[in-house]
């Protein structure tokens, strides 16, 4: 079968019509057990390993919920800024599919555990706040495999295997409240959305969201108002939307499609439309007109879910920083570190951000504080195989060595002298600069002296010098600093060394 | 004393003394169902080897000085709804014929662990769906009392077993009445606990927020005794209650009334219940008062509206509980000849596999819940269901345990009423209520109805977790009644004599 779709082109489909979508995402938790029952969760295990008489759905056996999969999708309404119900049920959904090892899916219908909420996203610099309408907690079906027949699906398979290791894994359904007002930007809202919800499940370790593994899984409905009419037209629903990339091109195509049906006089019809990969179309699916009546019902075998506020106050004290407010103290912080964004990379990367945001509360310059946990204990960390974060030396410590370096006791050699003795467990750095007697030699009397032997050891330097020369000052700088075995200001060296051969 | 006519209560005495084998208990009560069980049918599958197994290994631990369980070495059957790791389970249906379960439920476990002997798996309506074994694929059981009568139903192989001798005890489930209905009539004692009080793990659902585990016996004691070996928290039944097990036991022994306060229910007398049942009825009624018990009248209004309420939800539910048997997984498969599609063959076996009653809730309960009609039937039934509670709750603010018929009607022929929906359905006219309220209700002997000399059953209901009351005073009852009799009454039935 092939569907050649009339399209009318983006820019003037977006300018006759304005475009509302809404999303809903699946999220596979990353719980150790699944849904119901005590089976394992690993993905890619021999298929029907991971399966006992619950997630079979065998006849007499009976659902336990998981805690934790109620604690992680509360910790998901909570970072969208969800009410968090303080008492729901699960529902049954019927219908026969044979994935389906009950032919229901314990889901959640109208008393969902987590409803009302939104997500700041940042499009062309503005934000769009996207409603989110519910959160709920489902089970996974089983996987088919639909052997021979050329579609893939079970119409026309020669057989089918179903592999029900993924039967009864908590899934999570994040639906959002219709999103309007996005005009040409459609598509891109859509995908980041679904990028910011990506790393937003991401920080808050409840998911893997890998979309490629489908533990990250995204429905996209679509309709168009023509401008100015007020009307809403009738939805789509995209299924099959499998990477951040697909979410924004189905969209774009339903655009493009439905305005062409629009302008054509017709009715879009509402629909299940699967998305194409490789060529970035939608094909019809179930119609919804002729789709069952899923007869939901509150789930018998299963007590209701009633959260304690106070269970739910501590998961919210809990609760990390979200991607968008780490963004946002990052870009606050290298505005006060006044660093690079390359550096700020660099930082990031080297897991040290944190470390310098000490260094710096422990009374060193940002400049400073960067600088020391960037290069030198960046490259010593480096050298151990071990992460910056666990040298043994504390921020306090760096932040004394970045003093002692400032008010001119250390140079930046000896200061390097100081980190060896700190790491190599001698002490903090004052003990390490006292008991290797490394401060600067700051008596000018020594330093005059050690001088004039270098003068008087480099005649030929020396006269050079006295030519203009001046760049041939490093050569007596070097012989000052081997005789003071490295502790004399170097700065001040040169300075003495040219006022003799002035 | 023949050991197939001993109580369960007199076994485990004979037992825990050695005066008598595991074994030799367990192979007269084989033996006793070869000679009676072509007529009775009460069991679908004898398991003698397992049995006889399980007995040595009884007799093994008490030679070894081990100290075991009241139940180790008492024989019990137990319905075919319970799932049985060595032993195929059919829920009475050709769609689960040769099924063996992998697992077994927490109740069969827990009788294995008390070491009650499981002689086999009983008889039922296919589902429990039905009063009277007639729906059971593999045909019906019949009454002990007359073996042109039915044993009730849907347990009624284990009520059939127990009234023939076949077995000291029984288990079954009451979802309507489907203990206490075939306890009634084949003149035993049998119990619906409180819901949540006895595990549903493992059990085939029929209707998950009315089917109730519970035990059978002869006596009130050997019930209480079972009741308490399978009774107690299971974590794997989400809506099985954390809380200690009623003393039924204690409470079975005790056996006394005085100071206690008993209500008639009001609504389940009258049109529609046979005057021997009545008159039995009010005997007993009578019996309690003299042994002390206070007696008043109470009115339930809404009982009324329980059985059709009752067959709303139920079906409701089974009609999402049936959806599993598709053939895909396990259990019957037809069709399947590589010319249909995996939907033909799932609809050639529901509708090849499954009963007409089955089949008759399933649609019912499909369209209750279908959208349009859910607030009309499955919520406004739910909402009945929540006025019934609360008649409950008006009733036992005013006394401890209420009292009624346990059936409308003594046993009732073969075939009476296979045609007839309505009419099956009103045998569990007294027994619904407690099953919608998920309190605790009991059936015990109170005589033969004089116009066909069949059994009649007292109904004793008691609130939630209040199950004990239910012993102390079916107990009683049973106390004064055999003293007056001079005998158990079922010592009278001649079904297997004749």
């Amino acid at each position: 079968m092939t569907v050649t779709d009339t399209l009318v082109p983006y820019p003037e489909a977006v300018e006759r019509y304005e475009p509302l979508m809404g999303l809903e995402t699946h999220v596979e938790l990353g719980t150790r057990t699944k849904m119901f029952c005590g089976c394992a969760t690993t993905f890619g295990e021999e298929p029907n390993s991971q399966v006992c008489p619950v997630c079979l759905g065998l006849p007499g056996s009976l659902p336990v919920v998981n805690r934790m999969a109620i604690e992680h999708a509360i910790r998901i309404g909570l970072a969208l800024n969800c009410e968090i119900a303080s008492w729901c049920r699960f529902a049954r959904k019927n219908y026969f599919y044979p994935d389906m090892p009950k032919n229901f899916q314990i889901s959640q219908y109208d008393e969902p555990l987590c409803t009302d909420g939104w997500l700041d996203v940042t499009v062309d610099g503005g934000t769009v706040r996207v409603g989110i309408e519910r959160v709920h907690l489902e089970e996974d079906t089983g996987k088919s495999l639909h052997v021979g027949g050329a579609t893939g699906r079970i119409h026309g398979a020669d057989h089918s295997l179903v592999d029900y290791n993924r039967a009864g894994i908590p899934l999570v359904e994040i639906v959002t409240k219709p999103i309007t007002g996005t005009g040409a930007n459609a598509p891109e809202v859509a995908r980041i959305y679904v990028t910011e919800l990506r790393d937003l499940l991401r920080s808050l370790g409840v998911s893997d969201v890998r979309m490629e593994e489908g533990s990250l899984r995204c429905d996209v409905n679509t309709s168009l108002s023509p401008r100015g009419s007020g009307v809403w037209g009738t939805r789509t629903e995209t299924k099959n939307v499998n990477s951040l990339r697909s979410v924004e091109r189905a969209v774009y195509f339903e655009i493009e499609r439905q305005a062409a049906v629009l302008d054509a006089g017709g009715r879009i019809k509402q629909e299940t439309r699967h998305f194409h990969e490789d060529t970035g179309t939608t094909t019809p699916g179930r119609s919804k007109e002729e789709a069952q009546d899923y007869r939901y019902f509150p789930e018998p075998d299963l007590v209701p879910v009633a959260p304690s506020r106070d269970w739910v106050e501590q998961i919210r004290a809990a609760l990390p920083q979200t991607p968008a407010e780490l963004r946002r103290v990052r870009a606050e912080q290298r505005i006060a570190w006044n660093v690079s964004e390359a550096d700020m990379t660099a930082l990031e990367n080297a897991g040290a951000l944190d470390r310098v945001a000490e260094t710096v509360a422990a009374g060193a310059s940002p400049a400073d504080a960067s600088k020391w946990w960037l290069g030198e204990l960046a490259r010593r960390a480096n050298d151990a195989g071990i992460e910056v974060a666990d040298l043994d030396i504390t921020p306090a410590q760096v932040a004394r060595i970045a003093q002692l370096v400032s008010t001119g006791t250390l140079n930046d050699r000896l200061a390097r002298d100081v980190i060896d003795g700190v790491l190599a467990g001698h002490g903090g750095p004052d003990e390490v600069v006292a008991a290797r007697g490394l401060a600067v030699v700051s008596d000018e009397d020594a330093l005059t002296a050690a001088v004039d032997e270098a003068i008087a050891a480099h005649p030929d330097v020396a006269a050079k010098i006295r030519d203009g020369k001046v760049t041939a000052a490093g050569v007596l700088v070097g012989a000052v600093m081997k005789a003071t075995r490295g502790q004399a200001d170097g700065t001040r060296v040169r300075e003495l060394i040219l006022a003799r051969l002035a | 004393m023949e050991l197939t006519r001993m109580t369960a209560a007199e076994l485990s005495a004979a037992l825990a003394a050695s005066e008598v084998s595991a074994t030799e208990v367990t192979q007269a009560h084989l033996d006793r169902i070869a000679a009676v069980d072509d007529r009775v049918h009460a069991f679908l599958h004898v398991a003698a080897d397992s049995a006889l197994a399980q007995a040595a290994d009884v007799d093994t631990r008490r030679a070894a000085g081990e100290r075991l369980a009241p139940l180790a070495g008492v024989p019990v059957a137990v319905k075919d709804v319970f799932t049985t790791e060595n032993m195929p389970t059919t829920c009475g249906s050709r769609i689960l014929a040769g099924w063996h379960p992998p697992y077994d439920a927490t109740i069969t476990q827990r009788l294995k662990q008390a070491g009650a002997i499981i002689l086999g798996k009983t008889n039922m309506d296919e589902f429990a769906m039905g009063s009277s074994t007639e729906n059971s694929a593999f045909g019906p059981s019949r009454n002990p009392w007359d073996l042109t009568k039915v044993p009730g139903g849907s347990s009624g192989g284990s009520a059939a077993a127990v009234a023939a001798y076949a077995a000291p005890l029984a288990i079954g489930t009451d979802t309507g009445g489907s203990i206490r209905q075939p306890a009634a009539v084949c003149g035993i004692v049998g119990t619906k606990p409180t819901y949540g009080g006895s595990s549903r793990y493992g059990v085939v659902a029929f209707a998950s927020s009315l089917d109730t585990p519970g035990p059978f016996g002869r006596t009130v004691l050997d019930t209480a005794l079972l009741h308490e070996a399978i009774s107690g928290h299971d974590p794997m039944d989400s809506t099985s209650i954390d809380a200690p097990v009623p003393p039924v036991v204690a409470a079975a022994r005790e056996a006394d009334v005085s100071g206690m306060r008993i209500g008639v229910v009001s609504e389940l007398s009258g049109d529609g219940y046979q005057p021997g049942v009545l008159s039995r009825f009010a005997e007993a009624v009578e019996l309690l008062e003299s042994l002390g018990a206070k007696v008043s009248e109470v009115s339930c209004p809404h009982f009324g509206y329980a059985l059709p309420s009752y067959y709303l939800i139920a079906p409701s539910e089974a009609s999402s509980n049936l959806a599993r048997f598709d053939a895909m997984r396990y259990g019957l498969r037809v069709g399947d000849d590589g010319t249909r599609d995996a939907e033909e063959v799932m609809a050639l076996t529901r509708e090849q596999g499954f009963g007409a009653e089955v089949k008759r809730r399933i649609i019912l309960g499909a369209y209750a819940l279908s959208s349009g009609y859910y607030d009309a039937y499955y919520g406004k039934a739910q909402q009945v269901r929540t006025l019934i509670i609360r008649d409950f709750d008006a009733a036992f603010g005013q006394v401890d345990v209420l009292v009624s018929p346990a059936t409308p009607t003594t046993a009732f022929g073969l075939g009476e009423r296979a045609d007839d929906p309505m009419a099956m359905y009103l045998a569990d006219l007294c027994t619904i209520p407690s099953d919608l309220a998920g309190n605790a209700a009991i059936s015990v002997p109170c005589g033969l109805a004089p116009e066909d000399g069949l059994p009649v059953g007292l109904q004793v209901m008691a609130p939630a977790l209040a199950d004990d009351r239910l012993y102390r005073v079916a107990a009683a009852a049973e106390a004064a009644l055999v003293g007056r009799w001079g005998q158990p009454l079922l010592a009278s039935a001649k079904g297997l004599t004749s």
